[in-house]
């Protein structure tokens, strides 16, 4: 079981904020089977100072994971939330928008810079879309996904290691918070992409143009 | 005790005698002046007793106890070989072009080249065979390469060699899932290989930092170590069997696969190890260990290098059967690396510290070998054996501590000039060599020591912006003394080649190297001469 990478760097850049002297504690969150708490003991490893575990089988579908956290929310009152823009397993990219919307918080989605103004109370993110960079200023509390280039995730030292142990987990269900887990979608078909064929090595342009003409037919 | 000063004391006033004379030819480069080579000869004709190197070569960045000479009573190519070998091959199988002449003749460190004009590409063993005998007959001189990965110029020609290059020959012949055995062909590069098991949920028992481009027969001719050694043990033990083409053409099938054969003299582990001297390596039948499903990786700092070795002991008796790997770097290793690799970054930034250890363990169960691994690094550090570490969290991270161990050859090779070293030496003297170096060094260069720890044997290398007789005169021969008095070995792993082709004897006595079955192995290799002619193995059978 390993850490979602998009989620690693959602913890650093968390880990980042509280370092710069503008957050006072980093809660680490994981929603699923009991050797997740595996998962959230990296995450205190790395410096979290909380872990929360949300004990559900497997197979959550966004749309759970986001009403599970908006309870959380309700409950720990946190300045900021911060995700991996999408999980690996799914590539669904909607957890973190859900969130916002069951809020009603702003979102910046694909960060690939956060700066936080604690006086003003806004953090300001250029998020990475597809005509470039967009800048945002949001107001907090806001929900922020993060991408690939946002920061290198650190390594989890020994001493730290040893220190995660005693940090403590809080355990709940999702039946405590008044969230029920269903899913809305089944999964139908799943398919392979077609298998790329073999390039062929032709003799002469003359060939080539044939075979464009009368098999590809693309002149 | 008493035999070994014996043969000391006679390798040391031969060694002398030599030493008095080549230096005096080294000034000569074009050995223009026959007459005082001559001397030279007929000292060394004087010396064939005990074995020794029948030519002179004259290289590059050699020292004056290195010169070679091409044997005259080879043949040179004429375009009839040429046409024999197109109608025996075909077309496409017989190269003369330039630039991949280039290529094939020039080893990894770009340090020895040849003049090769001949690259021949064999499809199979018959053929190999076939190009064999005639060159036996011919009295062509030949090498054979493989992947070209050597690190003592043992995989290019010395001369104008022949050079046949086993690469098409790369077929996995077959696997058997319940034992694990492979047979493959000489030419399958060893990360193929490991791809191709990894399927079938076995691992190959070697795996060093060239397994994209080195083949298996290479592995096999050079007897190659690795980074899992400490674990699964030298090629000696999972090779069980080969075949081979003897220079004069004959095929000898010692292609067993079976893990017990008691019956008479194991002739392939001559073949283990002589770097191709006896014959062509073209099938290899290897022992594979099944892939276990936990691996985890550390990388932790040390302060000084006895808490490196007490890290070893420890390593060993508390984690016992998962330790799959045991290495170890010093800080210009490190600072190197970081330095000269791109997308490489420290686990442990807070400082610089002097050793760097790195552990793998492979088991078959996650959590409890994952807690045994927390366990021993816990009381590592509390003992005070490391002062700090990473523990990898997954399979990036993982790779990410294998780059910076692995990638330390190709960073001292963007450096600029290396002097590359490879000894065994007793694991409590092998840093003092370093310390000594640096100080015999001093300005001149820098000197790097990493290696694996874990079966004594370290990698010293010198770096320096660029090659200086000065700074080689500072090394060789020290290091080889300091490493003869150690009773160490000055090729772990590496091999002869012509780097240490007549440096045998700073670790094997003249008896072991003129004992009679190395004449008895001449007799069944028949013109041994043909195939390696030049380099360090090929020189011990007379």
């Amino acid at each position: 079981m390993s850490m979602n990478p998009f989620c690693e760097i959602a913890l650093e850049e968390a880990l980042k904020i509280k370092e710069s002297g503008l957050a006072k504690e980093v809660v680490a969150v994981t929603m699923g089977p009991s050797n997740c708490v595996d998962t959230l003991r990296t995450g205190l490893a790395m410096g979290a100072d909380r872990g929360i575990h949300v004990e559900a089988a497997r197979d959550l579908v966004p749309l759970s994971v986001a009403k599970v956290l908006k309870k959380l929310v309700e409950v720990e009152n946190p300045g900021l939330l911060i995700l991996g823009k999408q999980a690996i397993d799914d590539d669904c990219n909607q957890t973190g928008q859900m969130i916002a919307a069951l809020l009603g918080w702003p979102q910046g989605t694909f960060a690939s810079k956060v700066v936080l103004d604690k006086e003003k109370q806004v953090a300001t993110v250029d998020r990475e879309v597809d005509g470039g960079l967009e800048t945002l200023c949001l107001d907090l509390p806001a929900v922020i996904t993060t991408d690939l280039r946002l920061n290198q995730p650190r390594y989890a030292t020994l001493p730290n290691i040893m220190k995660a142990k005693s940090k403590p987990i809080k355990r709940y269900t999702p039946e405590e918070l008044n969230v029920e887990i269903k899913s809305d979608l089944e999964v139908v078909q799943v398919t392979e992409p077609p298998k790329r064929k073999a390039g062929v090595i032709l003799s002469s342009v003359d060939e080539l143009i044939d075979k464009l003409k009368n098999e590809a037919h693309v002149i | 005790m008493e035999k070994w000063r014996a043969t000391s004391n006679l390798r040391r006033s031969l060694k002398s005698i030599l030493n008095r004379q080549l230096s005096s030819v080294s000034e000569f480069r074009y050995l223009n002046e026959k007459r005082s080579c001559q001397s030279s000869f007929n000292l060394i004709r004087d010396c064939k007793s005990l074995g020794q190197v029948n030519a002179i070569q004259h290289r590059c960045f050699s020292s004056a106890s290195t010169l070679v000479q091409r044997n005259p009573s080879f043949s040179t190519l004429n375009s009839d070989d040429i046409s024999y070998f197109k109608g025996l091959l075909g077309e496409k199988s017989v190269i003369q072009d330039e630039d991949r002449l280039e290529t094939v003749n020039t080893d990894w460190m770009h340090k020895y080249k040849g003049s090769s004009k001949l690259l021949l590409l064999p499809r199979s063993t018959e053929e190999v065979a076939q190009i064999l005998r005639y060159c036996n007959s011919r009295c062509l001189a030949v090498v054979p390469q493989g992947g070209n990965t050597g690190l003592v110029g043992g995989s290019v020609p010395v001369f104008d060699e022949v050079i046949v290059n086993i690469s098409s020959m790369n077929n996995i012949i077959s696997f058997d899932k319940v034992s694990g055995i492979l047979v493959c062909e000489a030419g399958c590069i060893l990360e193929n290989l490991i791809s191709f098991l990894d399927n079938q949920g076995f691992i190959m028992p070697l795996d060093l930092g060239a397994k994209g481009s080195c083949q298996i027969g290479g592995n096999v001719s050079t007897n190659a170590g690795g980074l899992r050694l400490v674990r699964y043990g030298s090629l000696h033990g999972n090779v069980l069997g080969l075949e081979a083409v003897l220079a004069n053409g004959d095929v000898l099938d010692m292609l067993g696969t079976l893990r017990k054969d008691n019956t008479g003299y194991d002739l392939k582990h001559l073949f283990i190890g002589s770097e191709g001297s006896l014959g062509i390596v073209t099938k290899v039948s290897i022992l594979t260990p099944p892939k276990l499903s936990s691996v985890n990786i550390a990388f932790l700092a040390c302060n000084d290098y006895s808490s490196c070795q007490k890290l070893l002991m420890e390593a060993k008796r508390k984690l016992g059967e998962i330790l799959s790997a045991f290495e170890f770097l010093d800080t210009e290793a490190m600072n190197l690396v970081l330095h000269q690799l791109d997308g490489v970054r420290n686990p442990l930034p807070a400082s610089m510290h002097n050793f760097y250890i790195l552990i793998e363990t492979t088991g078959s169960d996650e959590s409890y070998n994952r807690e045994k691994l927390e366990a021993f690094l816990l009381s590592s550090m509390e003992g005070g054996l490391i002062s700090d570490g990473v523990l990898a969290q997954d399979i990036n991270q993982a790779s990410s501590f294998w780059r910076i161990r692995e990638g330390v050859p190709e960073a001292l090779m963007k450096a600029g000039a290396v002097y590359k070293y490879d000894l065994s030496l007793p694991v409590e003297k092998m840093y003092d060599l370093v310390d000594d170096m640096r100080i015999r060094l001093g300005d001149l260069a820098k000197v790097v020591g990493y290696g694996h720890l874990g079966d004594g044997n370290l990698h010293l290398n010198v770096s320096a912006p660029e090659y200086d007789d000065k700074i080689l005169e500072q090394i060789e021969p020290y290091v080889y003394e300091w490493t003869s008095k150690h009773r160490g070995s000055i090729s772990a792993e590496h091999g002869l080649g012509l780097m240490k082709a007549n440096k045998i004897y700073y670790s094997k006595s003249a008896e072991t190297v003129s004992f009679p079955l190395n004449k008895k192995m001449q007799r069944i290799s028949l013109f041994a001469g043909c195939v390696s002619p030049s380099h360090g193995c090929t020189s011990c059978l007379n």
